[in-house]
């Protein structure tokens, strides 16, 4: 386990920023930006794969990949932060593969959300929970 | 073919003893005399392929005490399913007698007095002794250590690990992965690594800095056996950054990476693997998801949970295996691999009785080799104990709140925060108590005894984040030991309630008074996994400490409350 008082007030200032916002505030920000990226269409799930660490090893530094064939978009938010946008990928249509990564940086525990847009104009929609933990102790 | 029939020989052998002289009131040389070498490694030789499975032995060369937990509880859909049962659920489960050779070495009750009938368990020699009978049976079978291997004992520390690997080297293993070895840190680790003689494993080891697989430990290796040809993926602890020192190997990133090790497994498949085995240690519920997620693993041999099961247990088509910790057990599983399939298993979890099972004198030579610069320092009496002292449990022991007390009493601290690591051999009442008894419970690379201040609010925010790496419903977020153990303190905690809401009732036992969340209150520990943490090493407080006191009064207590298990 860890004792860091600094490191605790890091993942408290996020707990704060998270508490700070009503949660349907903050549930809206993404709701929006993924309206925004829909336009407000359907959204289904299958053919978009988030790949994310179930525990973040470091919360500042998070590796994520998403990958859906024959997307020519992929949104991908950071529900949990007071800015959730991360990124957005576009793929020409010359590109080999629909496919990234990046390393994003996690203000606490949350859900990382990615929505690709297919070339058909539909959209799926993939989430995952990483967890942001002071740490315990290995058996 | 899983055969409970195995397992069963042994305990039914132990059985007739208990009914010829009564519990608890044969003589060990009685139990030494029913039980023999031979009906412990009893094994009707199947299939074509053998895998001896040893994991966890954090360190233990010789022969100790173990007892097994009172307290190991699953949530969510391992609640009350293997190895989360107990005691006499445990014996009920797989038909284990009462006061037998197997309840001793597999449950808690009557410990201390099974205990002086069937003597010790564990010792490299002996385990040797049992790896070459195997091998007289299977000359090529494959000897897989699940790691956790180069930590856990004086000797093991002063040498940084190089009494582990000079004794392992003997008995010469195929392949290995990893966890405490990491704490090592980056540059010992790699350095024995680049002179073992054996395959070092973990498709999960990857460059932090690339997020690619690292170079030096590769995720698989192939083996030839019985006309067969064998796959056996390495999956190493997937937490070690966040449960133990991170900046001690910032090279390294871990993870579960479960969809990394469906590509290994399709990979080995497509160049031909018969059947592919996953030396794990990711511990046991851990491995049980993983087996449901990814598909065409034929055997998991699983470490880190430290559960010891007589039986496999079947996911979809996957066998796990677990094979105890600390030397106490070697698993022997036969397989029968034909025409690229698994077509049957055979399994043991083989007991080390030391009573029992003769030393390999070349081992014990080595061994005694390794520890006569040590001897004197290893042998000096600290005190006496008048109890059990044992870790095991998800919320305290008795060598835990012996350290809690340590902790208060040296440090002058009002509350003691003692690590939940699961490694750690047991003591009988009336045992002496050495400092190698105390170092093999608190040895590590970062042992340092801090004193700090935290408000009662930061105090519960820990308790709460330690409390969700294990009971977190979803076994992947579990971590695989057990709550931070508490000095000075109470609490109640209920297991099915989300982070933030399982702690309540925190209790300041000097006073009596409820935690005031915006109070200071001074906390000594031990084990943080901050670099710079400033303190004496925890066995120097632990040995004053004892030394104070002459004898240990080691009685269970009952700080903790726990609510829905």
């Amino acid at each position: 386990m860890e004792f860091s008082r600094r490191d605790f007030l890091a993942i408290g200032a996020g707990s704060a920023v998270a508490l700070a916002l009503p949660l349907p505030a903050m549930a809206s920000l993404s709701d929006d930006a993924i309206a925004a990226f829909t336009g407000g269409a359907e959204i289904g799930e299958g053919g978009l794969e988030l790949i994310a660490p179930e525990i973040a090893e470091n919360g500042n530094t998070v590796p994520i990949e998403v990958n859906a064939p024959g997307a020519v978009s992929i949104l991908v938010l950071a529900t949990g932060n007071p800015t959730p946008g991360v990124a957005t990928f576009n793929f020409g249509a010359l590109a080999a593969n629909q496919a990234a990564s990046t390393r994003i940086r996690l203000a606490g525990t949350q859900d990382v959300v990615a929505v690709a847009k297919m070339a058909d104009g539909s959209f799926v929609k993939a989430s995952a929970t990483v967890k942001v933990t002071i740490g315990g102790c290995g058996g | 073919m899983i055969s409970r029939r195995d397992f069963l020989q042994v305990s039914m052998a132990a059985s007739a003893i208990v009914g010829a002289s009564g519990f608890g009131r044969w003589s060990q040389l009685a139990a030494q005399q029913a039980l023999t070498q031979d009906q412990l490694l009893e094994f009707e030789t199947f299939g074509n392929i053998s895998l001896i499975h040893v994991t966890d032995i954090h360190g233990q060369l010789k022969p100790i005490y173990f007892r097994e937990p009172s307290v190991n509880i699953g949530v969510g859909n391992n609640s009350g399913a293997v190895p989360h049962i107990t005691g006499a659920d445990f014996r009920r489960a797989y038909g284990i007698a009462d006061g037998s050779a197997s309840a001793y070495a597999l449950t808690y009750n009557d410990f201390s007095a099974l205990a002086q009938t069937y003597g010790r368990v564990g010792g490299m020699d002996r385990v040797a002794t049992v790896v070459n009978a195997i091998r007289a049976d299977r000359p090529d079978a494959l000897l897989l250590d699940g790691g956790d291997t180069w930590h856990g004992s004086y000797t093991c520390h002063h040498t940084q690990g190089q009494d582990m690997v000079n004794v392992m080297n003997a008995l010469k293993p195929d392949a290995m992965t990893f966890h405490w070895e990491f704490t090592l840190g980056s540059d010992r680790v790699n350095e024995i690594v680049e002179g073992l003689p054996f395959a070092a494993l973990g498709q999960n080891i990857f460059d932090a800095e690339w997020d690619e697989p690292a170079e030096l430990f590769k995720p698989y290796k192939f083996f030839d056996r019985g006309g067969a040809k064998v796959a056996v993926i390495g999956q190493a602890f997937p937490y070690m950054p966040i449960a133990n020192p991170g900046w001690m190997f910032p090279e390294y990133s871990f993870g579960i990476r479960d969809e990394h090790m469906q590509e290994m497994v399709d990979e080995v498949r497509d160049a031909g693997a018969d059947v592919v085995v996953v030396l794990s240690h990711n511990g046991f519920d851990v491995d049980k998801k993983m087996a449901g997620v990814v598909s065409g693993i034929d055997v998991i041999l699983s470490g880190h949970t430290h559960d010891a099961l007589p039986e496999p247990v079947l996911v979809g088509q996957t066998h796990i295996i677990a094979s105890g910790s600390n030397g106490k057990f070697v698993s022997r599983v036969d397989l029968d691999v034909r025409d690229g399939q698994l077509m049957g298993l055979r399994h043991k979890l083989i007991p080390i009785l030391s009573d029992v099972i003769a030393p390999d004198p070349m081992m014990r030579a080595l061994i005694d080799n390794e520890r006569a610069p040590h001897e004197a320092a290893l042998r000096e009496v600290l005190g006496q104990t008048d109890g059990t002292l044992y870790r095991r449990g998800n919320f305290n022991g008795t060598w835990d709140d012996l350290i809690c007390d340590a902790l208060l009493s040296e440090r002058d601290a009002e509350i003691a925060m003692s690590p939940g690591v699961r490694w750690g051999p047991s003591l009988i009442p009336g045992d002496d108590i050495t400092r190698e008894d105390v170092w093999n419970v608190t040895s590590m690379s970062y042992g340092a005894a801090y004193r700090t201040e935290m408000t009662g609010e930061f105090i519960k925010v820990i308790l709460e984040d330690v409390a969700d790496n294990i009971f977190n419903p979803d076994p992947y977020y579990q971590q695989g030991g057990d709550m931070v153990r508490i000095g000075g303190m109470g609490y109640r905690i209920d297991v099915n309630q989300p982070q933030g809401s399982r702690i309540s009732d925190m209790t300041l036992l000097s006073s009596g008074e409820a935690i005031d969340p915006a109070k200071s209150y001074v906390v000594a520990g031990w084990a943080s996994v901050n670099e710079g943490t400033e303190g004496p090493q925890i066995w120097d407080v632990v040995e004053s400490h004892i030394k104070k006191l002459g004898t240990v009064s080691a009685t269970p207590r009952d700080t903790v409350t726990v609510v829905g298990a």
